[in-house]
C-alpha cells in the first residue's frame, strides 16, 4: 500500500537511549513496558509538533538566581549552548525548560524530604526560547548532589533537567546535564543507563572560561543535539 | 552528499520533581474553557504492580476536527484555525492518585489514517518517554482501516481505544507494564 507519508527523523545510533529495563535503577523494574515496542513510521502528526515560542516564557524564566525578593544562595553559574539536529543544523525559537535542586541539593518541591535546607529565594525551574542560531542561556546556581534510596549511599551527581521540544513530535526530548569530572559518576545508575560511553559523555557539560562573566559567574556549556530528518529517497547512499 | 553525523544527546529520566520544570497552569487545556464540543480525555497511569503512578507527566499532539496542524511541515493541511485558542498540545501530571486528564476537541483524520491523539508518558523509573496513540471508540470503519492499528496484534488493539464514560468523556488509562498493557511505538 501506498500512504502519503513525509520526510520522517532519523533514530539515535544504538547504544545512546538507555533501555526502559535497567535493573541497576530499581525504579525501572515496575514502570519498563514488558513488551517491545511496535515500529511507528512518521506521518504528519509525528513530524510536526508544538511550536511553543515565546507564549511561554516569564520576564524571569531565564534567570534562576532572581525569581524572588533576595537573592539565591549558592555559586551562580551560566548554563548556555546550541540546540541543533544531527546534521548540525540549528533548531531556532524552540522552547528549553530545566528544573534543578538548590545549591544543598534540595528541591523546592513537597515530595522531597532530604534534610538539606531550602533556599527561600530559590524555587529551581527556568524556560527560555532558542535564539535564531539555536542559542540558549541560563543563569542559575550550581545544583548541590544529593542523596536517594536506590542503593546503599546512592548520591545523585549534580545535575540539572532538561526538557525540549524541537520542531516534530519526534524531536521531543528530556534529558539531564552533568558537570566535569564529578566523582559520583562511576556509582549513579541514571548517568550509567546511557549504553555508549561516548553518548554519555554528551550529557556532561563543559566548563567554559570564556563565557563566565569577570567578577560574577562561572560558565559551563552544554549543547544538546536532537535528532535529524531521513535523507530524502535521492540522496540515499548507498552501501 | 556525505555529512558527518553529530551524535544525539541521550534520553533521562524526569525524576520525581518534574512538576518544578514541566507544569503549567493552563497545560490540560488543549482548547480554551468553553470551546463548544470540547471533550475531556483522561484515565489512570498505572505501574506493573497495577499501583497508581502519582510522579508521571502525560503529553499530548494532535491535528485539529479538520485533520490540519498549524506547523510548517503540515503546509498541506494547513488553514485558519476553526477551533479559537486550540493548540494541539496538552499536558497534565499525574495527581495522586495516578489520574490526568487534557480538555480538548476530537481530531479529524489525517489523510488515510483514523483520528488519533499522539502520547508521550514521562515518568521517574522511565530512562526515555514511551509513546502511545489514543484512537476514538466511535470510529469503527476508520480504526479498522488504520495503517497502524493493522500492525497491531488484534488481541492489544482495544487497549488503543479510549472508552466513553459519560457525555463528552472519554477514559484511556495508560497501563505501563503487566496485565492489559498499553501498546507503546517506537518512534
Ligand atoms: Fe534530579
Amino acid at each position: 500500500m501506498t500512504l502519503s507519508r513525509p520526510v520522517g527523523y532519523r533514530s539515535a545510533p544504538d547504544g545512546t537511549h538507555p533501555p526502559l529495563d535497567h535493573p541497576d535503577y530499581r525504579s525501572t523494574a515496575p514502570r519498563a513496558p514488558s513488551q517491545p515496542p511496535i515500529v511507528l513510521p512518521h506521518r504528519l502528526t509525528e513530524v510536526t509538533g508544538p511550536l511553543l515560542a515565546g507564549e511561554r516564557i516569564g520576564e524571569r524564566d531565564h534567570d534562576l538566581t532572581t525569581q524572588h525578593d533576595g537573592e539565591a544562595l549558592g555559586q551562580r553559574i551560566v548554563v548556555f549552548g546550541r540546540v541543533c539536529d544531527s546534521d548540525g543544523r540549528a533548531v531556532p525559537d524552540t522552547l528549553v525548560e530545566i528544573w534543578q535542586a538548590n545549591a544543598a541539593g534540595r528541591y523546592a518541591h513537597p515530595g522531597d524530604n532530604w534534610s538539606a535546607p531550602l533556599d527561600p529565594n530559590f524555587t529551581g525551574g527556568g524556560r527560555v526560547v532558542t535564539d535564531s542560531a539555536g542559542n540558549y542561556s541560563f543563569t542559575t546556581i550550581k545544583p548541590g548532589a544529593y542523596p536517594w534510596s536506590n542503593h546503599h549511599n546512592a548520591w545523585r551527581p549534580s545535575h540539572i533537567h532538561f526538557s525540549l521540544f524541537g520542531r516534530a513530535f519526534t524531536q521531543r526530548l528530556v534529558t539531564q546535564m552533568y558537570f566535569p569530572d564529578d566523582p559520583l559518576f562511576a556509582q549513579d545508575p541514571i548517568f550509567n543507563s546511557v549504553p555508549d560511553p561516548k553518548a554519555r559523555q554528551r550529557l556532561i557539560s563543559t566548563f567554559d572560561l570564556a563565557a563566565t562573566r569577570p567578577g560574577w559567574a562561572l560558565a559551563y556549556r552544554f549543547d544538546i543535539v536532537l535528532r535529524g530528518r531521513e535523507q530524502t529517497p535521492f540522496e540515499e547512499p548507498h552501501d | 552528499m556525505t555529512e558527518t553525523q553529530l551524535g544525539p544527546t541521550p534520553s533521562q529520566t524526569v525524576g520525581p520533581f518534574l512538576h518544578i520544570g514541566l507544569t503549567w497552569p493552563d497545560g490540560a487545556d488543549v482548547v480554551p474553557e468553553g470551546t463548544p464540543g470540547a471533550i475531556r480525555i483522561g484515565g489512570v497511569l498505572y505501574d506493573g504492580n497495577g499501583d497508581p503512578v502519582p510522579d508521571g507527566l502525560v503529553e499530548t499532539w494532535q491535528a485539529d476536527p479538520e485533520g490540519r496542524f498549524d506547523h510548517p511541515d503540515g503546509e498541506a493541511s494547513r488553514g485558519a484555525p476553526l477551533v479559537p485558542g486550540f493548540r494541539g498540545f496538552g499536558r497534565c501530571a499525574t495527581g495522586a492518585d495516578g489520574r490526568w486528564e487534557v480538555r480538548t476537541v476530537k481530531p479529524g483524520a489525517v489523510a488515510e489514517q483514523a483520528p488519533h491523539i499522539d502520547v508521550s508518558v514521562f515518568a521517574r523509573g522511565l530512562l526515555d518517554r514511551v509513546v502511545t496513540r489514543i484512537y476514538f471508540p466511535d470510529e469503527e470503519v476508520a480504526n479498522a482501516r488504520d495503517p497502524l492499528l493493522a500492525e497491531v496484534p488484534a488481541a492489544r488493539v482495544p487497549a488503543l481505544i479510549a472508552r466513553p464514560t459519560g457525555l463528552g468523556e472519554l477514559r484511556f488509562d495508560i497501563r505501563l507494564r503487566g496485565e492489559g498493557e498499553t501498546v507503546f511505538f517506537q518512534i
